[in-house]
C-alpha cells in the first residue's frame, strides 16, 4: 500500500512538471465542449432563399412575407425569372430558390390551383432535406389558412387529425443530444491519450528498467498509473457535467450519482485501452498516432456520436458492438434526456464492465511480457 | 535547388523507415473513404415503429400498412398498452409509436375526425424532424381518402427541384469534406512532427552547422509531405469517382489550384506549430487542436455554418477548410468556373501567406 501511494505521488509530480499537459487535461475538454456545444448543431436555421417573383402582385408579396417572417428562412434577394436564380445557387449565396409563376395572384383569386417551383441546392443533402420539409410545410400551412379564410364553411374537417408528440426533447434542440455525447468523447480522448503515454514514456527515457529492479509489483505499477489518471478523468466528468447543465442548460433528468458511477467504469475501459496501446508502442509518437488514428477516430465515427448507428449497413452495425463509447453514449444520453436508471441500462453497464476487464487483463499480460 | 532536393531525399528516407507512420498514412484515407462511402449517412430509413392498435379494424390495419409500405418505417412491435410504448422508447427499441384510437374506423367512415397519435423519440433532433415529416405526410394522405367527395385539393402545390445532387446522396456532400480533412490532417501533423523530431533528437543543431539555408531546409522538408498529402487527396478523389460515382463537373486545373493553395496553407500551419513546440507530444496535441477540430467542426463539413451563433460564424472565416470546401463542392458538384471562385482562392492565398510569414518570422528568431 505504501509503495502504491509513492507511485501515485510520483505520477502527480510528473504531471505537475509538464504544464502543457495540464492544459491538455483541463483546457482541451472545455474548449471541445464549447466548440461542440455551439457549432455541432444539425438544426437548419435562416436558410438563405432567393425569390423569383414573376407575378409581383399582392398575393405573391404575401407569400414572400411568410417566408421572411419564419425563423427558418431569410430572403436574401428577389429576382424576376427562373434563370436569374442560377448564379445564387451556383455560388452558394442561396440554398433555395422559390419560383412564383406569372399569373399566380389571378389564378388564386379565380380558385384555380397553381404550382410553385422550389429549386434547392442538393450539395448539402442533409440540410436540403430539412429545408425542403420546412418550405413545403410553410406553403401548405399558408394554403390551408387561405382556404379556411375564404370559405370556412366549405372546408371539410380532415378525417385524421395527426397528434404528433415528441418525447425527451420536445423543442428538438440538437444541442441536448450532442452535449451529453461530448462528455463521453472528451473522457475518451483525454484518458486514452494520457494512459497511452504512461508506460511508453518510462520505456523511452529508460526509467522502466529502473522500476523493474525495484520491488514494485506489476499490478502496483499498473494501479499506480491508473489511479492518478482515473482521478483526472473523474474531475473532467464533474467539469463537463457542470458546464453542460449550468451553461448550456441541458436537462439532467436522471440520477447524477448513477452517471458518476458508470463514468468510473467507462474510465476504467478507456484507461485500460490506453495502457494496452502503451504496451504495443515503442515511442511516444507511435503511441499517440496509434491511439488517435487507429483507435479514437474509428471509435468516434462508429459509436453513434454524430452518425446514427441504425443507418449503417448490417456488418458495420455488428462492429459497433465492440466499441465501449457506443454503450456509454446510450448511458449518458439516457440519463440526461430520458431520466432512466439501472433497470434499463444494466446491459450497457455489463458490456462496459466486461470490456474493461478484458482490455485491462490484456494490458497487464502484455506488460508482463515486456517487463521480463 | 540541389540542397532542397538533398533535404527532401533525406526526409523521404526517414519517412520510409517509420513503418507504423507509413501504415497510418495508407490506412487513414482508405478507412475514411469506406466509412463515408458505405457506413455513414444521414439518410433516414428503417425507422423502428411500434403500433398500439386499439381499434383492430380493417381501416386501422390499412393505416398501419400505409406506414410500413412507405418504406421509411419498419414495424418492430405491436403493443397493447401505453406502458409498453414508454418501455420501448426508453430502450431505443422503437423510435416512433403509432397509437390508433378505439372507434377509429367508425369515426372516419362516418365523416368524423379521428385523433391519431404519433409519439416520437426526440433525442436526436435531426432524425426526429425527418420522422415528423414522414409521419404527418402519411397521415395526411391516409386521411384524404376518407374525405367526402375525394381529397380536398390544396390551392397551392409545391414542386421541388433539386439541383446538383438530385437523389440527395449525402456521400456526394461528405466526400469533398473528407478530402479537405484528410489532407489537412496529414500535412499539418507530419510537417510539424518531422521538424520537432529533429529538435528533440538534436539533429537540428547539425543542420544548422551544415551549409543549408533556412529556405532550402524548410522547402526540402515540406516537399515530400506536400507530395504525400497531394497524392492522398488525389487518391481519395479518384477512388470516390470509381466507387461512389462522384461527378467531376468542373475544370481539373481549377481543382489543382484549389488543392495546392490549400495544401501550402496546411504545410505552413504545420511549420508554425513546429516553431511553438519543443516536444513531439506537445506538437501533436497542438496540431490536432488547430487542424483537426476546426476542419471538422467549423468548416461546414458536417454542421452547416449558417446555423451557428454569429460569433462562431466570424471565427469560421479564419478556417481555410471553409473556403476550400466551398471551392471544392463548387468545382466538383456544380461545375463552378474559376472566375466565380476568386474570393475563395483569395482567402486561401491570404491564409497561406499569413501562416508562412508568421512561421518564417518565428523560425528566423529561433535560428537567430
Amino acid at each position: 500500500m505504501q509503495r502504491l501511494r509513492v507511485l501515485v505521488w510520483k505520477e502527480f509530480v510528473e504531471l505537475r512538471l509538464n504544464p502543457r499537459l495540464f492544459g491538455v487535461v483541463i483546457v482541451a475538454p472545455i474548449m471541445q465542449l464549447t466548440l461542440l456545444g455551439y457549432a455541432a448543431s444539425t438544426d437548419v436555421k435562416d436558410v438563405p432563399v432567393v425569390v423569383a417573383d414573376g407575378d409581383r402582385s399582392v398575393a405573391s408579396r404575401e407569400l414572400i412575407d411568410r417566408f421572411e417572417a419564419s425563423r427558418n428562412f431569410s430572403v436574401i434577394g428577389s429576382v424576376t425569372t427562373v434563370n436569374e436564380i442560377e448564379p445564387y445557387l451556383e455560388t452558394g449565396g442561396a440554398w433555395l430558390g422559390l419560383v412564383i409563376p406569372a399569373g399566380y395572384g389571378r389564378a388564386l383569386a379565380n380558385g384555380r390551383p397553381v404550382t410553385l417551383q422550389l429549386a434547392a441546392d442538393g450539395t448539402d443533402a442533409n440540410s436540403t432535406t430539412v429545408a425542403l420539409g420546412y418550405a413545403t410545410a410553410l406553403v401548405g400551412g399558408y394554403a390551408r389558412d387561405m382556404v379556411e379564410a375564404s370559405a370556412p364553411s366549405h372546408a371539410a374537417p380532415a378525417a385524421i387529425d395527426p397528434r404528433i408528440r415528441v418525447w425527451f426533447n420536445p423543442q428538438l434542440e440538437s444541442r441536448h443530444f450532442m452535449i451529453p455525447g461530448v462528455l463521453a468523447l472528451v473522457l475518451l480522448v483525454v484518458t486514452v491519450n494520457l494512459a497511452a503515454m504512461a508506460i511508453v514514456r518510462e520505456k523511452e527515457v529508460g526509467t522502466l528498467e529502473q522500476l523493474n529492479v525495484t520491488p514494485v509489483r506489476r499490478w502496483e505499477l499498473i494501479a499506480g498509473k491508473l489511479l492518478p489518471y482515473g482521478l483526472i478523468g473523474m474531475i473532467d466528468v464533474l467539469l463537463v457535467v457542470a458546464v453542460a447543465v449550468f451553461w448550456f442548460q441541458v436537462p439532467l433528468r436522471g440520477s447524477f450519482p448513477l452517471l458518476f458511477g458508470i463514468s468510473a467504469i467507462y474510465i476504467l475501459c478507456t484507461l485500460g485501452l490506453g495502457l494496452f496501446i502503451s504496451t504495443i508502442s515503442d515511442t511516444q509518437q507511435q503511441a499517440m498516432m496509434t491511439a488517435t488514428f487507429f483507435f479514437l477516430m474509428p471509435m468516434i465515427y462508429l459509436s453513434g456520436f454524430v452518425f446514427p448507428i441504425e443507418n449503417m449497413p448490417g456488418v458495420i452495425q455488428w462492429v459497433t458492438y465492440l466499441i465501449p463509447l457506443r454503450y456509454f453514449l446510450v448511458v449518458v444520453r439516457g440519463i440526461f434526456l430520458k431520466g432512466i436508471g439501472m433497470e434499463i441500462l444494466w446491459p450497457q453497464v455489463a458490456a462496459l464492465a466486461g470490456w474493461g476487464t478484458v482490455v485491462l487483463s490484456l494490458a497487464i499480460v502484455r506488460s508482463r511480457k515486456r517487463l521480463n | 535547388m540541389r540542397t532542397i532536393l538533398a533535404v527532401a531525399r533525406k526526409e523521404l528516407r526517414q519517412i520510409r523507415r517509420d513503418r507504423r507512420t507509413l501504415m497510418i498514412l495508407a490506412f487513414l484515407p482508405a478507412f475514411f473513404l469506406l466509412l463515408y462511402g458505405y457506413a455513414l449517412n444521414f439518410d433516414i430509413r428503417n425507422i423502428a415503429l411500434a403500433v398500439h392498435d386499439r381499434d383492430g379494424s380493417a381501416e386501422s390495419r390499412e393505416l398501419i400498412s400505409a406506414f410500413v409500405n412507405s418504406g421509411y418505417f419498419d414495424m418492430q412491435a405491436s403493443i397493447t398498452s401505453m406502458r409498453d410504448a414508454e418501455r420501448l422508447l426508453d430502450r431505443n427499441d422503437a423510435r416512433a409509436v403509432l397509437v390508433i384510437p378505439e372507434g377509429f374506423s367508425r369515426t372516419v367512415t362516418t365523416g368524423g375526425t379521428a385523433e391519431v397519435q404519433v409519439i416520437i423519440n426526440g433525442d436526436n433532433a435531426n432524425t426526429a424532424t425527418t420522422v415528423i415529416g414522414y409521419a404527418s405526410s402519411i397521415l395526411r394522405t391516409a386521411g384524404a381518402q376518407y374525405a367526402p367527395g375525394g381529397a380536398v385539393l390544396s390551392p397551392i402545390n409545391v414542386e421541388p427541384r433539386i439541383w446538383y445532387n438530385p437523389e440527395l446522396r449525402s456521400t456526394l456532400f461528405l466526400v469533398p469534406g473528407l478530402i479537405a480533412y484528410v489532407t489537412m490532417l496529414m500535412a499539418v501533423t507530419s510537417t510539424a512532427l518531422s521538424i520537432v523530431r529533429e529538435k528533440e533528437t538534436g539533429t537540428i543543431e547539425q543542420v544548422r552547422m551544415a551549409p543549408v539555408g533556412t529556405f532550402p531546409f524548410i522547402a526540402g522538408k515540406a516537399l515530400p509531405h506536400f507530395i504525400i498529402a497531394l497524392g492522398s487527396g488525389v487518391a481519395v478523389f479518384g477512388a470516390s469517382m470509381l466507387l461512389f460515382d462522384l461527378p467531376m463537373r468542373g475544370n481539373w486545373l481549377t481543382l489543382a489550384i484549389a488543392l495546392s493553395l490549400y495544401l501550402v496553407g496546411a504545410l505552413a500551419t504545420g511549420l508554425l506549430v513546429s516553431t511553438i513546440s519543443d516536444t513531439q507530444q506537445v506538437a501533436f496535441q497542438i496540431a490536432l487542436l488547430v487542424s483537426l477540430l476546426p476542419t471538422l467542426m467549423l468548416s461546414g463539413f458536417i454542421f452547416p455554418i449558417a446555423s451557428m451563433p454569429a460569433a462562431l460564424q466570424v471565427i469560421t472565416h479564419a478556417v481555410p477548410a471553409r473556403y476550400f470546401l466551398e471551392a471544392l463542392r463548387g468545382i466538383v458538384l456544380k461545375g463552378t468556373a474559376a472566375s466565380h471562385l476568386v474570393p475563395e482562392f483569395g482567402a486561401l492565398a491570404i491564409y497561406a501567406s499569413a501562416a508562412l510569414a508568421l512561421a518564417s518570422i518565428r523560425l528566423a528568431r529561433e535560428r537567430g
